[in-house]
């Protein structure tokens, strides 16, 4: 795994985002070639907090992406396992998930996959953990009986078909979970750990984020930080874009 | 045409790089347009799954819900009361020139004139739908002739009137039919004024008051929801006899209700300081209007309005009195009266001090009123916008770039100069400079 420690919340999503534009850049996509980014999913549709409002008002709105290759669960299916399992149709469909993008509950799940949820599950209905429910009370007025009680969401599995992921963690409620999933074992009971399987993963964090990890590990890492801090170089200015295009020779740094 | 959401086929227009005015902020976001309507992208993205047919590149600019001016008397050298065989072609040159002040919606204002002049251009001035040919005629606002005679202004005493003997039907005969009528001003210490301003609030008519009474409070019980012109014709504020002026911030309004008042901010009808008190005082219900006369974009001289004529010098116009002595200066002494603009007093030379309408246009107000009040952008927009459209109870549909209304808006550079106007999405009227 790479892991990144930024300064603050805004550094660190900062480096994210210039991290995904070199990705896709160096993908080159096209009408037949597809760079699929991966999201968590989940709420109902039609509520102002649900993910498709989050989606839009955040994301959507602001980059030119056509409306037919945005694909969000469906919390209002009348089928839902049928609506998982064309979600999982899609995926293949559009050649498979070139980079996963995610977060890290407090209790270390990744998408809404619950501790106890499958390593190698799929997408599917899950019902939320308690700690997960306090958390989204925020986006319903604190009325914790408004919450959700069920999501739709990509399994583990699901996630570690992607071919690279890259995981946000960002605060220092999020610190033990952190911990839990890259200096612990794999384990169910922190869904997050499972990426320490996956050949290709990058974690972006802050430094609260990293109170709960060993000296040892933040100061290796911070010290691989320039070398890191090259993969989110731009690539080439707007000008040469047309003629480097061709001769762009940058090869993604592995470890 | 204008469907729910517009006709699902029709084009979709997408105006970007723009800031704007939505829910009382000036938001960075792309105004969406079908149909002659605002649209709500989200739904497009997600339910029709379908981008926009067309960008247009605003330049960084602000879009503002057009105009809505509610009284204005006539510009251009039209004067709506004037009782002409085509008072038709005046309106629309009136709709389609005062485009260029980002003005989108107007109520044509008829001062005070005899039966005869109602009957003949009231049924001449229908509300109409503004386009490429001009600004929206929401209704006629009818300023007079149920006014008292001691704070009459600039309205002629020989044709003012009063309902006495039979309310209602009196001003039915004075006016005629009702049905292009939007708002009508009247004084409400004349008696029986509240049967009357019951029977036109029942009949979707704005009633708003001018002139000075304690129980201007009890005409809003009966429905008033205006005051024309504030300050302008009405006694001056008095610590304990406040007037309507305390109409403003009185607790004695029925709850829920917001009392608007017509402000002329052209720099010369109100003091900035009065501006700002007024402001302050009551932000939510004032309304900017021109209370523009057939001189608005004429020269200097003098014109006519309704039955009176009157003098223009600069941006200020004043009732017209006999013409100066040609052999010698007057002996009159020099005004007493220490007022605004600075320069060559009419009053000391020719004329009387009585204000006579303003010919500052609709954006020169909005810019003067931001400038005078020190409010923000938003507010000063607002002013000219929402409160308008509120006050006859078009929020919904004008005054707003809210999802579903009426795709009316100016497009305004940061020093609030109109670039471009739009009516239903199109673009009616555009800046020379910005034409390519």
């Amino acid at each position: 795994m790479k892991l990144i420690i930024l300064e603050h919340y805004s550094q660190a999503s900062e480096w994210a985002a210039k991290y995904i534009r070199n990705r896709i850049i160096q993908f080159n996509p096209g009408p037949e070639k597809y760079f699929t980014l991966g999201l968590p999913t989940g709420l109902p549709r039609d509520h102002p907090e649900s993910y498709h409002s989050f989606m839009w008002n955040n994301f959507f709105k602001h980059i030119d992406i056509h409306p037919e290759n945005a694909h969000i669960l469906d919390g209002n299916a009348v089928d839902l396992q049928a609506e998982c399992d064309a979600f999982e149709e899609k995926i293949k469909a559009a050649g498979g998930i070139e980079l996963f993008v995610g977060g890290i509950g407090p209790d270390g799940h990744i998408a809404f996959n619950e501790p106890g949820s499958s390593l190698v599950s799929r997408t599917r209905v899950k019902t939320l953990a308690m700690d997960t429910i306090l958390a989204n009370a925020r986006f319903f007025d604190g009325e914790l009986t408004k919450v959700p009680t069920m999501a739709l969401t990509v399994g583990v599995g699901t996630v570690m078909d992607a071919r690279e992921v890259m995981i946000l963690i960002t605060g220092a409620h999020k610190a033990f979970a952190l911990y839990k999933a890259i200096e612990e074992g794999v384990n169910h009971m922190w869904t997050v750990s499972a990426f320490q399987q996956h050949p290709r993963t990058v974690f972006v964090c802050d430094e609260d984020a990293t109170l709960e990890l060993k000296v040892k590990t933040v100061k290796y890492f911070k010290g691989l930080m320039l070398v890191h801090n090259k993969l989110v170089d731009p690539l080439y200015s707007i000008k040469e874009k047309e003629t480097e295009k061709s001769q762009s020779s940058k090869k993604p740094y592995s470890d | 045409m204008r469907g729910e959401q517009g006709a699902a086929g029709a084009r979709v227009l997408q105006f970007t790089n723009c800031r704007i005015l939505r829910g009382g902020k000036l938001l960075r976001e792309d105004l969406w347009v079908r149909g002659g309507r605002i649209l709500d992208p989200e739904k497009l993205f997600f339910e029709e799954r379908r981008v926009a047919d067309e960008r247009r590149d605003c330049g960084g600019r602000i879009l503002a819900p057009g105009f809505i001016d509610v009284q204005i008397n006539g510009g251009f050298g039209v004067d709506f009361s004037q009782a002409t065989e085509d008072v038709g072609s005046g309106v629309a040159l009136v709709a389609r020139r005062i485009l260029s002040h980002g003005v989108t919606s107007f109520c044509p204002t008829l001062v005070t004139s005899p039966p005869e002049v109602y009957h003949k251009v009231v049924p001449q001035i229908p509300v109409k739908s503004g386009g490429p040919h001009g600004a929206g005629v929401l209704g006629l606002h009818l300023e007079g002739p149920f006014i008292s005679r001691e704070k009459r202004g600039a309205h002629p005493e020989a044709h003012l009137r009063s309902f006495e003997a039979d309310a209602f039907q009196d001003l039915l005969a004075t006016y005629g039919p009702l049905d292009n009528v939007r708002i009508v001003t009247l004084a409400p210490e004349l008696g029986r004024s509240h049967e009357v301003i019951r029977a036109l609030t029942a009949r979707g008519i704005c009633v708003s008051l001018v002139a000075d009474l304690r129980a201007a409070e009890d005409a809003v019980w009966s429905g008033a929801t205006f005051i024309t012109h504030l300050f302008n014709a009405m006694l001056p504020f008095h610590h304990r006899d406040p007037g309507i002026v305390g109409l403003l911030t009185s607790d004695r309004l029925p709850a829920g209700r917001c009392i608007f008042y017509g402000m002329i901010a052209d720099g010369t009808h109100t003091n900035p300081a009065a501006l700002r008190i007024a402001h302050r005082a009551h932000p939510q219900g004032l309304v900017l209007v021109t209370d523009a006369i057939p001189a608005l974009g004429l020269g200097n001289g003098r014109h006519t309005l309704g039955q009176q004529e009157v003098e223009v010098d600069g941006l200020t116009a004043y009732v017209a009195g006999e013409r100066p002595d040609p052999l010698g200066p007057r002996s009159q002494p020099a005004c007493q009266v220490a007022h605004d603009p600075p320069r060559a007093c009419p009053l000391c030379s020719q004329g009387t001090k009585t204000l006579s309408g303003s010919i500052a246009p609709m954006d020169v107000c909005v810019r003067h009123f931001l400038q005078a009040t020190g409010c923000s952008m938003e507010s000063a927009l607002e002013a000219a916008s929402l409160h308008p459209a509120q006050l006859l109870g078009l929020e919904k549909s004008k005054g707003t770039l809210d999802f579903g209304a009426d795709a009316d808006f100016v497009v305004l550079d940061d020093s609030l100069h109109v670039q471009a106007t739009y009516i239903s999405g199109e673009l009616v009227w555009q800046a020379d400079a910005a034409r390519q």
